[in-house]
């Protein structure tokens, strides 16, 4: 959480992601996962990205650590562009992941210390077996394993020790950014707050930044510096994380915050929430223009024409809304 | 009398590795109109005491022993014959996930259909009005059409919105709601939310709601159950629940929820893992993560004792706190109830 050197340690510029989508015979159509998102993030943040399912957070952070392919878009991993195949290795020794479902991403059949000794072993971060063994201890000591856990299988820890072998993985390779998609949403609330706050102190103690992917809004702001908001596919508003709860600029991004339920039956009460009508319009019939228009209220013609741009109305603080002035 | 009366209700597993006692000792009373909220972590029993409530337990799980009585009628140990005119008629349910509660190889309407011929007189085309009524009432667009299509046609809170017609189709007293909203997104939980409390107000049921998110609960319960490890740590209305808890569990629970106040700040969660059911300590079950556990909470069980009015507890701290304030009195004169 601190504000050392303000210089992104990745940017991503208009990153498209398009997966196509076999409609019978010869026929296919592609489904705009992610359409032109830009941001960066500075060294030693976290950046929340938040949004519905199927808006494209996922797609977006497994598209920067090129699980995926971009389809177009450039990203830029601390002032250098990744373009070729040595980059990108190079790159996935810095960027790691860690994922939502504590259950299936790790594999039954390796005790936890393999799991977490895979990324040494593919990466050659060793050169004598003692040392692999020092370094996987070390790891599970970060994140709050005992030692005798070690030679011990998936299948015999609870959700919350998984997603700690899960981190203690991905920390693995001294990564300096961390993709954690959804890392708590499978937790109970107890748990979760263990996790959370061991992702504060691994960043503290480690340095690291965070790409932070939840549709827990509590969640997302309590450990995020900045927050985005995604629908259907591209960026709709980007700030501060305090400033983006007070003052929220984009009438989705209004209504997200307003349909959170509060832990509080006083405030619950007397919350005004904008309830939104419909559905989100399947990717693949996304509608023209804004896609949020559908379901806006302010929406008008000019919504359905252009798609507006993604512009800094305030310092720091981005939106793309062609009415901003008057929803606000 | 109130409409639904739980008493002392164990109910337990009985697998190969011994038996698991997942409802243990949990009594409350639900009235008319009212709604229950039902808090707690996985394995804490909440589901359970609900599929008790409907016998729909699964193969391995029975009713040990307590009542439930539902306006006035004792529903344990009253048969096969006698649950299915309580089921789906006077006492409905609907499921955490919309994906798979429904069949997927019936039409919407079909499945609506089942209930209401098989709880009423209605003949075949009066239920298809009704089912119509109903998809009307939970706000589905062009309910003749819909009726037509299938599940796999329909969004995730669109079927949440059909299972909620399905159990209101028989007008039933109590409407049970297990995480119904858990597997939606946030906008479409709200749209839910909305709608349950709305109907709630039109057609005067009771819900009892069960969900691990307080933040559900603060919306939309009157009264709140708190339960760990199979037992009621603490019962009592919204208000007092969430401004004043009065047990450790629950006031672990309330810090470890991130809030506006604890942005850039340390939370402070509950430590330690969940207990395991086969391997229950002798005293309070949840001393062994509580930061404030005394001699005696390792050795004897709390009873639950009332508070005020409102408010039920089963924590050995008000005790303390009692004699400490000189309320509460050793030697027998211990203000139990």
């Amino acid at each position: 959480m601190s504000e050392q050197a303000n210089r992104p340690l990745i940017e991503v510029k208009d990153l498209k992601e398009y997966f196509n989508i076999n409609m019978g015979m010869f026929k296919s159509k592609p489904l705009k996962a992610v359409d032109g998102v830009s941001f960066s993030i500075n060294k030693g943040e976290t950046l929340g990205l938040v949004g519905e399912s199927g808006c494209g957070k996922t797609t977006v952070g497994r598209t920067i650590l090129h699980l995926y392919k971009p389809t177009a878009g450039e990203i830029w991993y601390d002032g250098k562009k990744l373009e070729t195949k040595a980059d990108i290795q190079e790159f996935r020794k810095k960027a790691t992941m860690v994922f939502q479902d504590p259950y299936s991403s790790l594999n039954p059949r390796m005790t936890v210390s393999d799991i977490i000794g895979e990324p040494l072993d593919i990466h050659k971060l060793y050169s004598t077996k003692q040392e692999r063994m020092e370094r996987i201890l070390e790891l599970m000591g970060h994140v709050g394993l005992n030692s005798e856990h070690a030679s011990r299988y998936a299948h015999e820890f609870s959700g919350g020790q998984r997603q700690r072998i899960g981190i203690a993985r991905a920390l693995a390779v001294n990564p300096d950014f961390i993709v954690c998609d959804e890392p708590v949403s499978a937790l109970d609330v107890s748990i979760q707050a263990q996790v959370i706050n061991m992702f504060d102190e691994l960043q503290d103690k480690l340095g690291l930044t965070y790409l932070f992917i939840a549709h827990d809004l509590l969640v997302v702001r309590h450990i995020s510096d900045r927050i985005a908001v995604m629908y259907l596919g591209k960026m709709v508003e980007l700030a501060d994380a305090a400033e983006i709860y007070d003052r929220p600029l984009h009438p989705y991004s209004k209504s997200l915050l307003s349909a959170v339920p509060v832990p509080d039956p006083k405030a619950a009460r007397a919350n005004q929430r904008i309830v939104l009508s419909g559905d989100i319009p399947s990717p693949l019939n996304a509608p023209s223009g804004c896609p949020f228009r559908t379901r806006c209220q302010y929406a008008t013609e000019q919504c359905a024409a252009e798609m507006p741009a993604f512009k800094e109305v305030e310092k720091g603080h981005f939106v793309a809304c062609h009415r901003t002035a008057e929803v606000n | 009398m109130s409409l639904l009366e739980v008493k002392d209700l164990h109910t337990s597993f009985f697998t190969d590795a011994g038996e698991v006692k997942a409802v243990n000792g949990v009594s409350f009373f639900l009235d008319r109109g009212k709604v229950l909220g039902i808090v707690g972590e996985s394995g804490s029993g909440k589901s359970v005491t609900a599929y008790s409530i409907m016998q729909i337990l699964a193969g391995t799980g029975k009713i040990v022993s307590g009542s439930i009585k539902l306006d006035g009628q004792e529903l344990v140990g009253a048969g096969e014959k006698v649950m299915k005119t309580v089921r789906g008629n006077k006492v409905s349910i609907i499921f955490q996930d919309p994906m798979t509660s429904l069949n997927p190889t019936y039409t919407i309407g079909r499945q609506l259909m089942e209930a209401i011929l098989l709880h009423t007189d209605r003949n075949k085309k009066e239920a298809w009005d009704r089912a119509v009524e109903m998809l009307r009432l939970v706000n589905v667009n062009e309910p003749e059409k819909r009726m037509k299509q299938y599940p796999f046609e329909f969004s995730g809170g669109m079927r949440q919105r059909v299972m909620i017609a399905m159990a209101l189709a028989c007008e039933p007293d109590i409407l049970i709601a297990d995480e119904p909203t858990t597997a939606l997104d946030v906008t479409i939980q709200a749209q839910i939310l909305e709608l349950m409390g709305s109907l709630q107000k039109e057609l005067g049921m009771a819900i009892i709601m069960i969900t691990h998110d307080l933040g559900v609960v603060a919306q939309m319960c009157d009264e709140v159950i708190v339960m760990y490890a199979g037992s009621i740590c603490e019962q009592g209305t919204a208000d007092e629940i969430f401004y004043n808890p009065c047990h450790e569990y629950t006031k672990g629970l309330m810090r470890s929820i991130p809030t506006a106040n604890t942005a850039g700040k340390k939370l402070r969660p509950i430590t330690g893992t969940p207990i395991d059911l086969l391997n229950m300590p002798a005293g309070c079950p949840f001393a062994p993560r509580c930061d404030a556990a005394m001699k005696i909470c390792t050795k004897e069980r709390c009873e639950s004792m009332q508070l005020n009015d409102d408010h039920r507890a089963a924590c050995w701290m008000n005790v303390k706190q009692g004699v400490e304030d000189g309320s509460i009195t050793l030697e027998g004169g211990a203000n139990h109830e």
